[in-house]
Order: structure tokens, then C-alpha cells, then sequence
């Protein structure tokens, strides 16, 4: 909402200098988001009336002007503008004037001539663009008048940035109540007075969805003036408002729009065709918009319609079929009320958004139409002549708001400070609240441009709001405090993530949303999830796997001079839109070589064991089974599904060569991404009794086949529970000269304790044959020579 | 050799042995068993006794002058030898540190990491959501019924089967009120998300969620909490706010609060735009009839909630300038937050 101060001013004036009345209305919460000057400050720029202009000796392009400022003899002033002539009224600036950009007038020779003043261009002025010429004044001007006087030009524009609660102050008249208000200022009334019917003219009006126009006032103007201009006041105002004058009639219709709030129509008489109908919209029906687009109202839409179909797009926009031209001489003006209801989202669905439209969505004070009639009424005749029939009002009116009751107590215990009943009730007074004591609680009417107020904590609200907030102190903490519970067991993702940090991972944070070809190359569950308006393809799906952010990530950092990456990311994966199915996940990437590049390390390249120790890391002191498994974006032979205790929680693995060639990686990074919720709970540690008797150690190597897991022999062994193995790992992996094609060797430390004696050769050999024996037989392995 | 001639012979070999093992082998010639020394001693029998005990007397001083003359060679010697091999063994200590290096967190979770931690001391535990939401918890359930005005403000993403995601972290409110009674005590970091995309928003960012409910919350506290908290979080005992009217439809009385600008000290600069105040969150009391559609009785409860974009106080307190850097992952951006 963007108005003029002066405008604000002529209804209620709180002597304030303009920045204080800013702060005042962003301190009540009519947020100023600009106010600026409504032109730029200058100094000694005067109307000048051009008495002659002839053409200068000693240039083809510069008159030689002698100008009328209003002083006893005409000024000299050489002027370059084509339309300088004689008879033209324009802005001179005289000898000693400061234009905007701080330029300073002075006495100047030019080409031989002296040049008392400058003539002026809008832009010079930073009145307007226009440079094409000096600015062309009317002929009523008076010369020699200030030209910020007579223009007006020591105004302020105001914007407001107005929450949807407030739309009683979408007007002029709205945020002077609120001044008046806030400051005790009286507030001048605007002149709504009743216009009598001087013909006896009216125009029939059905309203067939009362529910959605409890109102419609309606009124005939015959006779109006075509050649009629809008007054230079009004345009000043109206284009202080950031509207531009149309036709004179449209131009009253948006000026009682900005002044009372309440959006008007005017119709061409002759252009109608039976009556009125304010009806929702049918199948069928079209109507070409003000704007030039021919729509089809949806079903929930309320039109105003005539015989011919749709006219207006009710409270949104008119037609151009019905509405005034400049050979317009019979007005039909609507002032009708419409819900919010009714109005809200119909617009936006149309891709609209009008003056009308925001107003009705949040609300008009339904006693308006009439008062707005009657101002625009007078306003028209004045400007255009012609004479108004009678008032139509149909429809039953609005339902009258119920009081609410509010109960001082309560809003002390809300607010948190003692402000006495008098000058709370005092408070909603000023807002134009009808207060009254039911009891023991204080029955309050609002007023009908308050239709916001409809329970107490509205009142509440009110009674803080002008009180100010800033009044309201800031207590600090009191009171009784219990410690809060903090599970020993429990790790936080804080935690985790400190721990990835600390191995030289860098977190990365990911849109959520990613392209549909990335999330198909690296979801491994649930269907695509898409955005039905997205920003972009790029983001059109929920993300079903946290490897392709961080995969992009990588190549965006290659793109950006990186040669090795190590990055994490926590965040959710979308599996469905159930709340279940947003799993809390945590992903990590590494690419390039194992270590920075260093002076005192051989490098090697990061592979799938580098990463599995950070993944053993965080899960420590758990252990996890990593089992062979496919996964869509991994290498079949070098990935593996991580379980732990029973439950799968993720993946691990080589990005699969073919995604590694599509994202351009000349080596595949190593990627794991598993379920948080299984990281976060971790037990608190219980002691166990020391072993008294010492351990032994024996080693082991076995040849087996290639391609036969490690982990399935950790795996039998741990089922089989041999006697008085406590400890049993490999420690090397061989093949190569001594091992024949398609074996391997496997190299297993063990630990042999007894809990209560110390052991001899003869039960440590026999616990390592059983330990043979087992791999003998569940894997055909035989003792390494 | 009387005995004379082999202390000064023993002390004129004891120096010129250059090494440990040579003089091992000097020092035998002196007191090994067939050392002069030990000859000397053997010489003693033939003397008449009355001599003997002189003689030997004679004979041990010698020799424990030859063994201190020993003992302080050897010591010199290795001495000599560890200096030699610490000299061998030194380090270019100014070499780098081996291994690993360290990685960092993102700003943005540094930041959520301070604004837990300042809640956590004053007994605010941490709630958590769905992204994915439903119209209800999204909207309805916070007061802003369908064709409400406010929800136009949301720019809201939809999904098929009636679907969004969240704008605001304000649904984990009633998740969180729908399974708890007063007293309450929560923050809600977290994702969301709006359909917008420009220099200064980008379509996922991350808020913060606070939620206070007991018999006797008010806006002083309110007041009082949120002032606290801005203070501790800039570090800035006397950093000035205000709290402005507002509309939010959960909560109410609403208010934005404001900061005086940290970057200008409101002295009026572009990212205040020359007001001298950021405007850094949202808040209010929580609305009657948000209490309605979670079971919490509003006549005996209340309580208030706010909601802070983090991006913007990452971006305050870091002198970050580019929203959208947060998002680009780039290393020479991240690693600055280390």
C-alpha cells in the first residue's frame, strides 16, 4: 500500500516530522518498508512563462528566451530544448538554484550570450525520465510560483508492507484511523454525504449467491461530460499511489478505492443488456479481462453478469465490454461487498492480482458500499457532470459481527505486566470499540472496519499493539528448573558428524530436491517422488538417496580445482511422502588419494577399505556386517549392505563404473550412505571381569577359494564358538607365487585363553585343529605348507 | 713396568682410545687377567711379608687410579658417541605433520550447533519433523485455513496425494504438541522449503523453531528469552531490539523482532538497508486455536513460539554475503568454517 503524506495529512495531521511518523506506523505494525521524498530536493526553481524564443546568433541548436518569472523584467536564458517556444509555461531554475546531483545554477555566457537561469527538464528535476525537452506546465500555472509549492513536491510517498489481518488499512482513511489512534489526533472525516437523485433512473440488480455478495449498491449516472479531465489534485494523488488516470470516471472509482477502501466499477450504461446478476460462474461462460486476456471462469468463481454473459470478474477485474470509454456518457456504478470467501484464491488461480482482488481477500468493512457511493457520487458530478439517480441497495447486508468478551485479567496473564483496566478499555476506545461490562468481563463491539476482531485474544493483541510492544519489559528467566534427561547411550548427529570431521571429512549441505535422472541413478527404494511445481527440472524430485548431492558436489569441486574430496552430509532421504518414510540418513564421499598430498607418505589412491574404516568408526564399539550386495549406483563386486545387529542400516561401496564415466570422474570414488537412527543409540558401557590366566597366540593360514568371502569365515567361526578361541582375525590376504591359480591365502591371527587355568600345548594344539577342522570342512580350506 | 710407569702408560692409552671397544681392549692390557696390574699383584708373593702389606696397599691405589682414569674415559667416550648420534638423528622439525587432515562442519550447522547449545542451557530439548508434510500440520492445524492470504506468502512446493513440503518448521509444533502435554520446552531445526529462487532465496533453507507452553508464559518472556538469546548469540551484552507488531496466523499477539544491524552498529549500510535494524525472527503467542487442534487446553496453558531463519544469522555472523553460497558446496567456501 503506497500512499501520499499529504494525502494522510489532510485527514489527520499529528504534527509529526515524517521519519517519526514512519517509526510510529512500523512500531504499530503498519510496517514502512519505503518512504521516500516525492521528488528530489532542489531549491529556486520557479513557473516561467517563455515570452519570446529566438533563434541564438552563433548556434544552430540554442534559442535565446526571454522568460517571465514573475520579477519586474524578463530573464535572458539560452535553451537548447526543441520545444522551448514562445507562450509555454515551464519550470525555470534561477540564477543560485541546486538541482538534484548538486548541481548549481550560476550567471553562464553561452556562445556569446548571457544566460540568466535554466529552463528545465522533468529529468533534470528527477520529477520524471523524460528528457526529450523542458517540461511542459499547464496554462493555468502561476508564474513565478515556487515550483514545490505549486506542485506539491515537499511530499512523501509511503509504502506500507500490510499483514493480512489488517486489510481495514488498504486506505488512506484506514491508517489515518490508526494515526488518530495512536496519537490522540483528530481525524477529519471524509464528505459521504447522501447525494440526492436528481433523475429518477435505476438499473435492476439480482444477486443470485448472496452467501458470496451479501451486498450490492448500485447507481445510475446519466449525462456525464466525455471531454471531462481528472483534476490535477486527484492525478497527484492517485499517481502518489502508483496508479496512473485512466478516464475520470475509473479514476474516482480508484480514488475512492485508495481513500475509503472499498473497490468500486463503473459501467457504460449503454453497454448493458437486461440486469445485473452477481452469480457464480457456468460452464460456458468467457470473458475478456481489462487486461486483454480472455478467460474462463472456474465454477467456484463469482461474476457479475449481465444478459450477455460475464461482465466483471467479481471483486477481481472488469471486462472491456462493459466497461467506461472515452465515449461514455450513461454510468452504471457498483458498489458491492464480497466475502473474503468468495474472493480468496480465485485470482491467484487466474494469475491476478488487483487492487480489488487484495482487498476483498482480506476483507472490506461491509457498511462501505453505501458511503462509498455517495463519496463517488459527488466526486464524478463535480468533475464530470451529469445527474445521478437513486441509490439501489440490494442484498441483505452482511451479518453483524458478534461482541466479544474480554476479560482485563486475562490479558495481564497473557502479556505479563500490569497495565490497569481503565487504560486498557481506554485503548479500544481510541480503536473505535464500543466497550460495555457484562458481568465481570467488559463486552467490546468492534466497530465494522475492525472485521478482523472476532475473539479476545484479538482484543489482547490490540491492546498491546497501541499500548506499544516496547512498553511491554523483557523478563528474564525464572523460576523452577529440573535437569533435563541425557541418555548415556544416546549419541547426537553432532557427534557424528565431529567424528567424520575429525578423519578430514568436510560436511556438505544438498538441496533436498534433485533431477529425476539423478535420482534414478542412485535410489535404491521407493518410487520417483516429484515436485508438481518445481523451481526446475533439476530440482523435480524428492531426493531418494543422499550420493547423488554428494556426487555433484564432487563434481562441481573437480570443476573447481580440487583433486581429492572427502565430504559427508546428514540429512533425510525420501523414500514416499509418509512421515515414516523420510528416513534421517548420513552419506560420505571420497575421492582422490588416501592422504593429502604429503612429503613423508607414499600415495595411493582412497579405496573401498580406507572408507569402510570410517564407517567401522562411527559405528564403534558396534560391529557391523558388511554383506555383498547390489545396489543400483555401486560397483556389483565392490559394494556391500551394512548391517548391524540384525537390521540392514545402509551401503557401501565403489560408484559404478558407468556412473563414473556419465558424472566424468576419471576414478570411481568410494560412497557410503546409512540410516542415522541406528548410529544414535549406542548403549553405555558395562565392565566385564579381566581374564586372570594369559592369552596364547597361534597363527593360521588356509588356502580357499578366490571368491569366497571373509566374512562368511569370521561368520561360522563366531556361530561355531570353537573352545577357548577368544580372539580370531585375519591379518593377511594372499595370492601370487605358492598359491595356485583361483586360491587365495588367509592368514587368521587367534587368541586362546582359558578363563581359570593356564593353558597347555596339548589343548592349544587341539583348539587349533579344531579350528581347521571347522574351515576344512564348512570351506574346503587346507593348512598352508 | 714399576707401578709408576703403568699409571701413567694406562693414562697416556686411555686417551689415545678412540672408541668404546678399543678401549675394552686397552683397559686389559692394565687390570684384564693378564693385565699388568693384575701381574703386579701376582708379583706380590715372592715378597717378604713384612712388605707385602705396603706393596699391596700400593698396588690396589694404583689401581683404583687406573679404573677412575677408566670410567672417565668411557664417560667422555659416550658421551662423545650420543652427542654424535643425536647430531645423526635430528629432524627437519619444520616439516608437516603426517596423516589425515581435518575436515570442518558447514556454517549452517555450526550455527544451528550455537543456537541448540544456547537453548539447551535454559532447558529446551530438541523436536523434530517430517519434510514431507500434509497440508493439516503444514497449515491447517497453525490457523491458516485454505484461500487464507497468508498461505499465497508460502510459495509452497506440492506433491502428488495432497503433499508438500514444509515451509516453515512450525508443523513440528503440533507433532510435538499432539504427543506431549505442558510443560514444553522445544527448538525444531530443521529443512524447508519454498517455491522461490533468487539472488537473496533459495528454495531450501533452514529455520529454527522455538516453542515455550506452561500455565504462565507471557509476552515478557517471550520478550525477555529472545533478547537474551540474540545477545548471547552476537556476543553483544548491550545489542539493541525491538519488537514490532505483526501477523502470523498461529500465534497472537505476533511480532517480528529486530536487531540493531551487527554489521553497522545502526549507523545505516546496505544490508540493514540503512535502518540501522535486521529483522531476524518471528514470533508471537501461541494462537487459541492452534491449541484447539492439538488437545492442549488454552484457558489453563500458554505459551509462545517463534521461528528464525538460520541462513540469515550464519550469514550476520560470518559476513557471509551470498545466500547461495551455502548451498554450492564449494570447498574454498567451506573450508573457511572449519
Amino acid at each position: 500500500m503506497q500512499f501520499s503524506e499529504a494525502w494522510l495529512k489532510s485527514l489527520v495531521d499529528p504534527k509529526l516530522p515524517t521519519a517519526e511518523l514512519g517509526h510510529l506506523l512500523t512500531m504499530a505494525g503498519l510496517e514502512v518498508e519505503a518512504l521516500e521524498p516525492a521528488a528530489p530536493a532542489f531549491t529556486r526553481v520557479v513557473v516561467a512563462e517563455i515570452l519570446s524564443a529566438e533563434k541564438h546568433p552563433n548556434a544552430d541548436r540554442l534559442q535565446v528566451c526571454q522568460v517571465n518569472v514573475g520579477e519586474v523584467a524578463p530573464l535572458t536564458i539560452v535553451c537548447g530544448a526543441p520545444n522551448a517556444r514562445a507562450g509555454l509555461k515551464t519550470p525555470c531554475a534561477l540564477v543560485g538554484a541546486r538541482l538534484p546531483g548538486d548541481f548549481q545554477i550560476k550567471q553562464a555566457k553561452v556562445r556569446s550570450v548571457e544566460s540568466f537561469g535554466m529552463l528545465c527538464s522533468a529529468k533534470e528535476l528527477g520529477l520524471s525520465a523524460d528528457a526529450a525537452g523542458i517540461m511542459e506546465l499547464p496554462a493555468d500555472a502561476p508564474v513565478g510560483a515556487a515550483l514545490r509549492d505549486w506542485l506539491d513536491l515537499d511530499d512523501h510517498l509511503i509504502t506500507l508492507k500490510l499483514t493480512p489481518n489488517r486489510g481495514d488499512c488498504l486506505s488512506v482513511l484506514g491508517i489515518a484511523r490508526e494515526v488518530a489512534a495512536l496519537t490522540g489526533n483528530a481525524l477529519e472525516g471524509v464528505d459521504c454525504s447522501a447525494v440526492a437523485a436528481q433523475v429518477a433512473d435505476t438499473y435492476p440488480v439480482v444477486i443470485e449467491h448472496e452467501a458470496g455478495c451479501p451486498r450490492y449498491v448500485g447507481r445510475v449516472i446519466r449525462g456525464i461530460d466525455p471531454r471531462a479531465t481528472t483534476p490535477v489534485w486527484m492525478v497527484r494523488r492517485l499517481e502518489r499511489s502508483g496508479l496512473r488516470p485512466i478516464h475520470p470516471v475509473v479514476d474516482v472509482t480508484n480514488y475512492v478505492l485508495l481513500e475509503l477502501g472499498q473497490p468500486m466499477h463503473g459501467f457504460d450504461l449503454a453497454r448493458l443488456r437486461g440486469p445485473i446478476r452477481a452469480r457464480l460462474a457456468r460452464s460456458g461462460d468467457k470473458l475478456e479481462l481489462l487486461n486483454g486476456e480472455v478467460m474462463e471462469p472456474a465454477a467456484d468463481a463469482l461474476v457479475i453478469a449481465d444478459d450477455s454473459g460475464p461482465l466483471a470478474l467479481a471483486g477481481i477485474m472488469g471486462g472491456v465490454g462493459s466497461g467506461v470509454t472515452e465515449a461514455t456518457v450513461d454510468v452504471f456504478l457498483e458498489a458491492a461487498h464480497f466475502t473474503p470467501d468468495a474472493i480468496a484464491g480465485r485470482a491467484r488461480r487466474h494469475g491476478l492480482s488487483t487492487d480489488s482482488s487484495h482487498r476483498f481477500e482480506r476483507g472490506v468493512d461491509p457498511e462501505l458500499p453505501r458511503f462509498a457511493m455517495q463519496r463517488a457520487t459527488r466526486l464524478i458530478l463535480d468533475i464530470c457532470g451529469g445527474q445521478c439517480g437513486p441509490v439501489v441497495e440490494c442484498g441483505p447486508g452482511a451479518a453483524s459481527k458478534a461482541p466479544v468478551d474480554f476479560r482485563p485479567a486475562r490479558a495481564r496473564k497473557i502479556l505479563g505486566f500490569d497495565l490497569d483496566d481503565g487504560a486498557m478499555l481506554g485503548i479500544l476506545a481510541r480503536l473505535g470499540m464500543t466497550v460495555g461490562t457484562e458481568g465481570a468481563s467488559v463486552r467490546v463491539q468492534a466497530p465494522s472496519h475492525r472485521f478482523d476482531i472476532s475473539r479476545e485474544v484479538d482484543l489482547i493483541e490490540e491492546v498491546a499493539r497501541v499500548h506499544g510492544y516496547d512498553a511491554i519489559p523483557a523478563v528474564t528467566l525464572r523460576g523452577d528448573h529440573t535437569m533435563l534427561p541425557a541418555g548415556e547411550g544416546a549419541r547426537s548427529v553432532a557427534d557424528l558428524k565431529k567424528l567424520l570431521v575429525a578423519r578430514g571429512y568436510q560436511e556438505n549441505i544438498t538441496y533436498s530436491f534433485t533431477s529425476e535422472e539423478v535420482d534414478r541413478d542412485f535410489r535404491s527404494q521407493g518410487e520417483i517422488l516429484p515436485l508438481l511445481n518445481p523451481i526446475a527440472s533439476q530440482m523435480g524430485v524428492m531426493r531418494g538417496s543422499l550420493l547423488g548431492g554428494l556426487v555433484q558436489s564432487l563434481r562441481h569441486n573437480l570443476n573447481h580445482g580440487q583433486e581429492r574430496l572427502r565430504i559427508f552430509e546428514a540429512g533425510r532421504a525420501f523414500i514416499s511422502a509418509g512421515a515414516e518414510d523420510q528416513p534421517q540418513r548420513i552419506a560420505a564421499l571420497a575421492f582422490g588419494a588416501c592422504r593429502p598430498e604429503q612429503w613423508g607418505e607414499k600415495a595411493r589412491p582412497v579405496d573401498f577399505f580406507d572408507l569402510r574404516a570410517d564407517l567401522d568408526a562411527m559405528l564403534h564399539p558396534r560391529v557391523a556386517e558388511y554383506r555383498p550386495a547390489a545396489h543400483p549406483a555401486l560397483h556389483p563386486g565392490q559394494s556391500a549392505e551394512v548391517w548391524l545387529e540384525g537390521a540392514a542400516i545402509g551401503w557401501i561401496g565403489s560408484l559404478h563404473p558407468r556412473l563414473s564415466q556419465k558424472y566424468g570422474f576419471a576414478k570411481a570414488p568410494v560412497l557410503f550412505e546409512i540410516d542415522l537412527r541406528p548410529l544414535l543409540e549406542q548403549g553405555a558401557p558395562r565392565y566385564q571381569g579381566l581374564a586372570r590366566f594369559p592369552a596364547v597366540r597361534r597363527d593360521l593360514a588356509v588356502l580357499v577359494d578366490d571368491a569366497l568371502p571373509l566374512g562368511d569365515i569370521e561368520a561360522a567361526v563366531r556361530d561355531a564358538k570353537p573352545g577357548l578361541v577368544a580372539d580370531f582375525a585375519c591379518f593377511d590376504v594372499y595370492q601370487g607365487q605358492g598359491v595356485e591359480q583361483g586360491k587365495k591365502s588367509l592368514a587368521f591371527k587367534m587368541l586362546l585363553q582359558h578363563t581359570e587355568k593356564t593353558l597347555t600345548d596339548s589343548e592349544i594344539e587341539a583348539a587349533v585343529a579344531g579350528v581347521l577342522e571347522l574351515l576344512a570342512l564348512r570351506f574346503n580350506a587346507t593348512l598352508r605348507g | 713396568m714399576n707401578l709408576d710407569e703403568i699409571l701413567k702408560e694406562a693414562e697416556r692409552e686411555f686417551a689415545a682410545a678412540a672408541s668404546l671397544p678399543v678401549l675394552d681392549q686397552v683397559k686389559a692390557r692394565f687390570i684384564g687377567k693378564s693385565g699388568a696390574i693384575t701381574e703386579q699383584m701376582k708379583g706380590l708373593g715372592a715378597l717378604p711379608p713384612e712388605e707385602r702389606k705396603a706393596a699391596g696397599a700400593r698396588i690396589n691405589q694404583v689401581k683404583d687410579q687406573v679404573e677412575a682414569l677408566l670410567k672417565a674415559r668411557r664417560d667422555a667416550l659416550q658421551a662423545a658417541e650420543l652427542e654424535k648420534q643425536l647430531a645423526a638423528e635430528s629432524l627437519d622439525v619444520t616439516l608437516p605433520g603426517r596423516g589425515e587432515g581435518m575436515g570442518g562442519l558447514h556454517p549452517v550447522t555450526r550455527t544451528l550447533a550455537r543456537i541448540e547449545q544456547l537453548f539447551a542451557s535454559i532447558g529446551f530439548t530438541v523436536a523434530d519433523g517430517p519434510e514431507i508434510e500434509t497440508d493439516f500440520y503444514n497449515f491447517t492445524a497453525l490457523n491458516i485455513p485454505e484461500n487464507h492470504p497468508a498461505r499465497a506468502m508460502h510459495d509452497t512446493f506440492y506433491l502428488e496425494g495432497g503433499h508438500l513440503l514444509r515451509t516453515h518448521t512450525s508443523p513440528v509444533q503440533v507433532h510435538y504438541m499432539q504427543n506431549h502435554q505442558p510443560p514444553i520446552r522445544i527448538i525444531a531445526p530443521g529443512r524447508v522449503y519454498r517455491c522461490d529462487s533468487d539472488v537473496t532465496h533459495t528454495p531450501m533453507f533452514h529455520q529454527v523453531e522455538g516453542l515455550w507452553v506452561d500455565e504462565s508464559v507471557s509476552f515478557a518472556d517471550l520478550k525477555g528469552v529472545l533478547a537474551d538469546f540474540m545477545a548471547r548469540f552476537f556476543e553483544r551484552d548491550t545489542l539493541p531490539v525491538r519488537f514490532r507488531p505483526s501477523f502470523f496466523p498461529f500465534t497472537e499477539p505476533s511480532a517480528e523482532m529486530d536487531i540493531g544491524c551487527v554489521i553497522c552498529e545502526g549507523a545505516g549500510c546496505r544490508v540493514c538497508s540503512h535502518t540501522g535494524w535486521l529483522e531476524v525472527l518471528g514470533c508471537g503467542m501461541v494462537h487459541p486455536n492452534v491449541f484447539g487442534h492439538v488437545g492442549i487446553d488454552g484457558e489453563r496453558y500458554q505459551g509462545f513460539a517463534f521461528g528464525l531463519g538460520v541462513e540469515r544469522l550464519a550469514m550476520l555472523r560470518y559476513g557471509v554475503d551470498d545466500l547461495r553460497l551455502f548451498f554450492e558446496n564449494d570447498a574454498r567456501f567451506l573450508k573457511q568454517f572449519a
